[in-house]
């Protein structure tokens, strides 16, 4: 095979990897959005805000730290002892649930009937708030998630398609993380699928979703579905947070993969989890496949607008995005 | 008691649709002005001038343009950034280029180009809707930064990817430039911002701003009574990047004189301005002016009190900054989703029937 091949085929399955990564993300805003009506801009921060959690619980930081030891003029930081991954992520998974009580009890509860773009706006209030907040409890240094996930390019893979091309060709160069993280969505996808499909609550969850009122009428519990799905979004920044954060460190730039998720929801329709999975991946492609071929030609740097040009040229054709419900409009 | 229509006749037509029908109003109007013009310039020191009031002025003037597309016209816009350095990057070129012209008509033909600019991104806005437009939008953000980093002629090749304002006179005052006084920086700004404020008010409250309203309110019904929502969108779009054009003009060549692109008009900015004019108020001039106004005084004013008077950490403090706009943002939504002018016109509906409530 051609070695420029081989490298079109290395892009693209690297591309098809970081797609993942975005479709990670852009499944928390989709939840959120089709139970609630909500365009949860803070999704972002949440993915941040969770693997600081998770960071600051491993490593036995006391929350609020530098707080406490500015207004007492103590100098305490660390508790002592370092807590086992799987404790600390169900400790995490708590603190999630506790944030999704309080944003729908403080927030959310008070703002129903609202039009959809305050709705936006107080998500984006949220958002600071959240920030803020995160930074205040866990301190705003860079920090690494210990959690033992494979790091680096995978050698077997490497090894095994060396002799595919010509001598200048050393094989694909394929992070591990991105692979586990490809496994990891997978699971998640088809675990969420399952629990709207064949449980009470996630059959509650899709009424909710397809009529508020209608759902209400039977004798759902709004409030409740409410909590579950910021919860489940909570869930769903967590994972997204531990990949996103294992491959680059718990910082501020976490946050930003929010705006890397919405061109993917653009393309995939804000409704439709699968949207959000094939829109991950055809953005993922295209922006290291433009980036590969037309990148030097125009300077570098493509992958931060390509995917919103992308978006907004499927949009002008398909003005609901490619998997989402079409959208009626009645005088 | 003094704030009545009654005893107030109006004998012309020209009385009847002024925009302040209350007399109170009107003195009220000239006042403001007056201090404006005629106290502040001469009291006004460099500390002031660049902490509050001349990024007060420039930031209302991008307050007004975007809530003539989001408030007036109903197209959300997350594009302020990008289309503010496109109005400075015009302005540094035209700077550069014509350096005899008056830095007046720099700053007008920049909210020009501005236009045309948003014009063009404008375009989707006729199929795509709502957060997808919003979505949409981002795309002009991060593009314009994008080019604005990546070809050199944009900043005339200098090592640095920096642009500089070269200093220019207005008459034979110095308005840009390290050597700009004060009050000149401020009263230029002032001077744009009143006739971009009166150019707003009056396009807004005319047959073009009731079609935008009729936009906002219902395209397909504003389409069936024979609003044109091609013209309609993209008029605001391009009045909306005129305005904001004016301020990025402005931000860069009499506030900041120096720019980096992407620090400067990143997508803090286009954020930042969003926020003003909800927590202002959408669909108001006033509404504009006041989000300006909370915005700038709020960061200075916790530092102030945060760092100055309670010693703190100044990173504690930008921490608690980040805590306290997001919850005021929450708070102001929940308890009135129409801004501060709505309080402000619930309050003149009160003070009209005070002190007899009845």
């Amino acid at each position: 095979m051609p070695t420029n091949v081989l490298y079109l085929i290395e892009v693209l399955a690297n591309g098809l990897m970081a797609g993942v990564m975005y479709s990670l993300v852009a499944l928390g805003f989709v939840l959120i959005f089709k139970a609630s009506g909500i365009f949860n801009y803070a999704q972002g921060v949440m993915a941040l805000f969770a693997a600081l959690t998770l960071a600051g619980i491993m490593e036995g930081q006391v929350p609020f730290a530098h707080m406490i030891n500015a207004v007492f003029g103590t100098k305490i930081h660390h508790f002592g002892w370092h807590v086992p991954a799987l404790a600390a992520i169900a400790m995490t998974v708590l603190v999630m649930i506790a944030f999704a009580w309080a944003v729908q009890r403080f927030v959310f509860r008070h703002l129903v009937g609202q039009e959809p773009i305050i709705l936006f706006m107080a998500t984006i209030g949220l958002a600071y708030f959240l920030e803020g907040v995160g930074d205040l409890m866990w301190g705003s240094d860079i920090k690494t998630l210990a959690l033992g996930l494979p790091q680096g390019g995978s050698r077997w893979l490497e090894d095994a398609t060396a002799g595919w091309g010509g001598d200048d060709f050393y094989g694909f160069f394929i992070d591990k993380l991105d692979i586990v993280a490809t496994g990891v969505a997978i699971v998640l996808v088809a675990s969420l699928i399952a629990f709207s499909q064949y449980t009470k609550h996630g059959r509650a969850m899709r009424a909710v979703a397809d009529d508020h009122q209608a759902a209400l009428s039977v004798g759902i519990s709004l409030n409740f579905i409410w909590i579950l799905v910021w919860s489940l979004a909570g869930f769903v920044a967590l994972v997204a947070g531990i990949m996103w954060g294992a491959k680059s460190g718990v910082q501020f730039s976490l946050s930003l993969i929010a705006l890397k998720a919405l061109p993917v929801l653009m393309l995939g329709g804000f409704t439709s989890i699968p949207g959000a999975i094939v829109g991950g991946l055809i953005i993922g492609m295209g922006e290291k496949l433009f980036e590969y071929t037309f990148g030097p030609m125009i300077g570098g740097a493509t992958e931060n607008w390509f995917a919103y040009v992308l978006a907004l040229i499927v949009l002008v054709f398909r003005p609901q995005g490619l998997f989402g419900e079409k959208i009626i409009e009645r005088v | 008691m003094f704030y009545r229509e009654a005893g107030d006749f109006k004998t012309t037509y020209q009385e009847d649709s002024q925009t302040f029908p209350i007399k109170f109003d009107r003195w009220r109007y000239w006042a403001v002005l007056a201090v404006a013009y005629l106290f502040i310039p001469f009291v006004i020191n460099d500390y002031w001038a660049s902490a509050v009031f001349i990024p007060f002025l420039i930031y209302s003037i991008a307050a007004i343009g975007l809530n003539i597309l989001t408030g007036y016209c109903g197209q959300v816009s997350l594009g302020t950034g990008g289309f503010m350095a496109v109005g400075a990057f015009a302005c540094y070129k035209l700077m550069t280029a014509f350096p005899d012209v008056n830095i007046i008509f720099h700053i007008i033909i920049s909210g020009g180009v501005t236009a045309a600019v948003g014009a063009a991104f404008g375009l989707p806005s006729l199929r795509i809707k709502g957060f997808y437009l919003a979505v949409a939008t981002l795309a002009a953000q991060f593009f314009l930064v994008w080019l604005f980093n990546k070809v050199a002629w944009f900043y005339n090749y200098s090592a640095s990817g920096q642009i500089n304002a070269p200093e220019r006179f207005v008459g034979n005052v110095a308005v840009t430039g390290p050597n700009a006084d004060a009050w000149a920086k401020y009263l230029i700004c002032l001077v744009f911002l009143t006739v971009c404020a009166l150019i707003a008010r009056n396009l807004t409250r005319g047959a073009i701003g009731r079609t935008w309203m009729a936009i906002r309110d219902m395209d397909i019904a504003a389409e069936i009574i024979g609003v044109n929502p091609l013209r309609a969108k993209l008029m605001a779009f391009a009045v909306s990047s005129f305005f904001i054009g004016v301020s990025g003009a402005m931000f860069f060549a009499i506030y900041l004189g120096a720019v980096e692109v992407g620090e400067a008009f990143g997508i803090q900015k286009s954020f930042l301005v969003l926020f003003m004019i909800i927590i202002g108020g959408l669909g108001s001039i006033f509404g504009s002016f006041a989000g300006a106004a909370f915005l700038v005084i709020l960061p200075v004013a916790l530092k102030l009190v945060g760092v100055d008077l309670l010693g703190f950490p100044t990173d504690l403090v930008s921490h608690f900054q980040l805590v306290i706009i997001g919850a005021l943002i929450m708070f102001f939504l929940i308890k009135e989703p129409h801004g501060l002018a709505q309080l402000w016109r619930l309050a003149k509906e009160k003070l009209r029937l005070w002190p007899f409530p009845y």
